[in-house]
């Protein structure tokens, strides 16, 4: 699988599993900085951890301070390798951009049914390309 | 998005360390948002203020950026952890915390608001002008009442707006998106204001874009309605603005009664609870003063919390509101709000009883404890004598 054509929203790369989600994520609410993991039970990613995957979800949702998550994820060494969004939104680009978080998007394309749960993947933002490794 | 000359070399480092991290945000929610330039923004409204909500990392954070960063516009900030003058059952380490964010945040120049109701608090700029709000209930309100522009701003791109007073020019700042593609149809009795807060939640759980058309509703909101209609579409979605009316739009969506006992089901985890929490938002003197014509002659029966921001408990002081609410044994607690406030932990309450869509979302999700949402004439009618 590669994929071509993707937006740039926070530049560098990374490599990971990817963490596929067709459901938003509220950072704040759903997420425990210091482990990474999903603490909604009602998300389908519940208990799932977010450290060192590539995470592939529609968009982030709710509290604007879900923009510090991304933030502490770096901090307590949690963080995704890079993320794939359906359309990036305001919270994860301006989080990803202070925690150096590679991000793309690929609005009004499938991400979500393009990338494999779990197959290995490499984001390079800056050109732009999702593939598998 | 074309940056001029100026904005170009702040991006690369020139201009020191802060304005670099505040343009790299701004560069990157601009692409996301699809903004071809940047433009001034006159005031912004900064969340993450709470420590609870921004953990010890944002605490180091805000340390680090406040040591050079100042701010360039008026900038106000959201509600802190708790009550200063009510420090009683906080802990020394959540205190010290809360003190250095405070600290970090008014070095930089920010006016010390601690408010998620700026629109009731302040004098509001002329419709049209451009800010940054991050409180997502104030940046529904803001947009959708006041006819104020602002995108539902992250903590970060909002302070990245404050240093520099600037904001990427797109979605809710255009004309274009804040013409809705989405209708929403209710099509029930609304009885009281948590309907309207759960029409909210349905509405920013459903609609994807930046804005939406809600029908069935009437074509003029109180204030109170208006607050929980858009704390509950800022609690669930991404959506910063609603229209009231019924335009012609491509998707028109259903919502009765069954769509909203839905999500009385998914927020009301408890039949009942230990403590009662009003607010959030904060109220303003309106829900005060309903409060306090319900529990006129009355007394609540538990530990009864009123979250306003410092300004409006000033004022229901001066027209003795306060003290009447006091009498019935309501508890104010000013500068903070029901979302993942320490007064609320699962070591001291199994669960609360609120009349807020946002305020049972965040205690459920954050402080893990049980919700019992009813509406406040109910919770006047059940839980005083």
């Amino acid at each position: 699988m590669k994929i071509s054509g993707c937006r740039k929203i926070v530049g560098g790369a990374g490599e990971g599993k990817a963490l596929v989600s067709s459901q938003p994520i509220n950072f704040l609410a759903m997420i425990d900085a210091n482990t990474g993991k999903i603490t909604d039970e009602k998300h389908e990613l519940f208990g799932r951890s977010l450290k060192d995957v590539v995470l592939v979800f529609p968009n982030a949702v709710g509290s604007s301070v879900g923009a510090y998550v991304f933030y502490s994820l770096r901090e307590s060494g949690s963080a995704p390798a890079a993320i794939v969004c359906t359309r990036a939104d305001i919270t994860t680009a301006s989080g990803c951009a202070i925690a150096s978080i590679p991000v793309v998007d690929l609005p009004g394309k499938k991400p979500l049914s393009s990338i494999a749960q779990g197959a290995r993947v490499r984001v390079n933002a800056d050109k732009g390309t999702i593939a598998t490794v | 998005m074309e940056l001029t000359r100026e904005e170009e070399k702040a991006l690369r480092g020139e201009k020191g360390e802060v304005l670099a991290s505040a343009y790299r945000i701004l560069a990157a929610i601009g692409e996301a948002t699809g903004a071809k330039k940047l433009i001034p923004v006159r005031w912004a409204h900064v969340s993450g203020v709470n420590y609870n909500t921004i953990g010890d990392a944002g605490v180091r954070f805000l340390d680090s950026f406040s040591k050079q960063a100042r701010v360039a516009i008026r900038t106000t900030v959201n509600p802190m952890g708790y009550d200063l003058k009510r420090p009683e059952g906080i802990s020394e380490k959540f205190a010290e915390k809360q003190a250095s964010i405070v600290r970090s945040y008014e070095q930089m120049g920010v006016e010390p608001s601690f408010t998620c109701t700026p629109y009731e608090v302040f004098d509001m700029p002329r419709k049209g002008t451009q800010v940054s709000f991050a409180e997502s209930n104030a940046a529904v309100f803001s947009n959708s009442l006041l006819g104020i522009k602002t995108n539902k701003e992250s903590a970060l791109s909002a302070l990245a707006s404050s240093v520099t007073g600037k904001a990427p020019l797109s979605d809710l700042r255009l004309d274009e998106g804040r013409n809705p593609k989405v209708k929403i149809q209710a099509d029930f009795q609304f009885e009281n204001e948590l309907d309207y807060g759960l029409l909210g939640y349905f509405a920013g759980k459903t609609v994807k874009g930046p804005s939406v058309a809600l029908a069935g509703i009437g074509d003029s909101l109180s204030r109170p309605q208006a607050k929980a209609l858009s704390a509950g579409i800022g609690t669930s979605g991404s959506c910063g603005m609603f229209t009231l009316g019924s335009p012609k739009t491509k998707e028109s969506i259903f919502a009765g009664r069954e769509e909203m006992k839905k999500i009385v089901d998914e927020l009301s985890t408890a039949d009942d609870g230990d403590v009662i929490t009003f607010g959030s938002p904060q109220l303003g003197l309106e829900e005060l003063n309903t409060l306090a014509s319900l529990t006129e002659g009355r007394k609540f029966k538990k530990r009864c919390m009123i979250f306003c921001s410092r300004a409006i408990h000033n004022q229901a002081v001066k027209i003795g509101l306060a003290g009447k609410l006091e009498k019935a044994g309501g508890e104010f607690m000013c500068d903070s709000c029901t979302c993942l406030t320490p007064y609320v932990t699962r070591e001291n309450y199994d669960s609360v009883v609120t009349s807020s869509v946002k305020a049972a979302y965040y205690m459920n999700n954050s402080n893990k404890v049980g919700v019992a949402l009813k509406d406040m004439k109910t919770i006047v009618r059940e839980y005083t004598q």
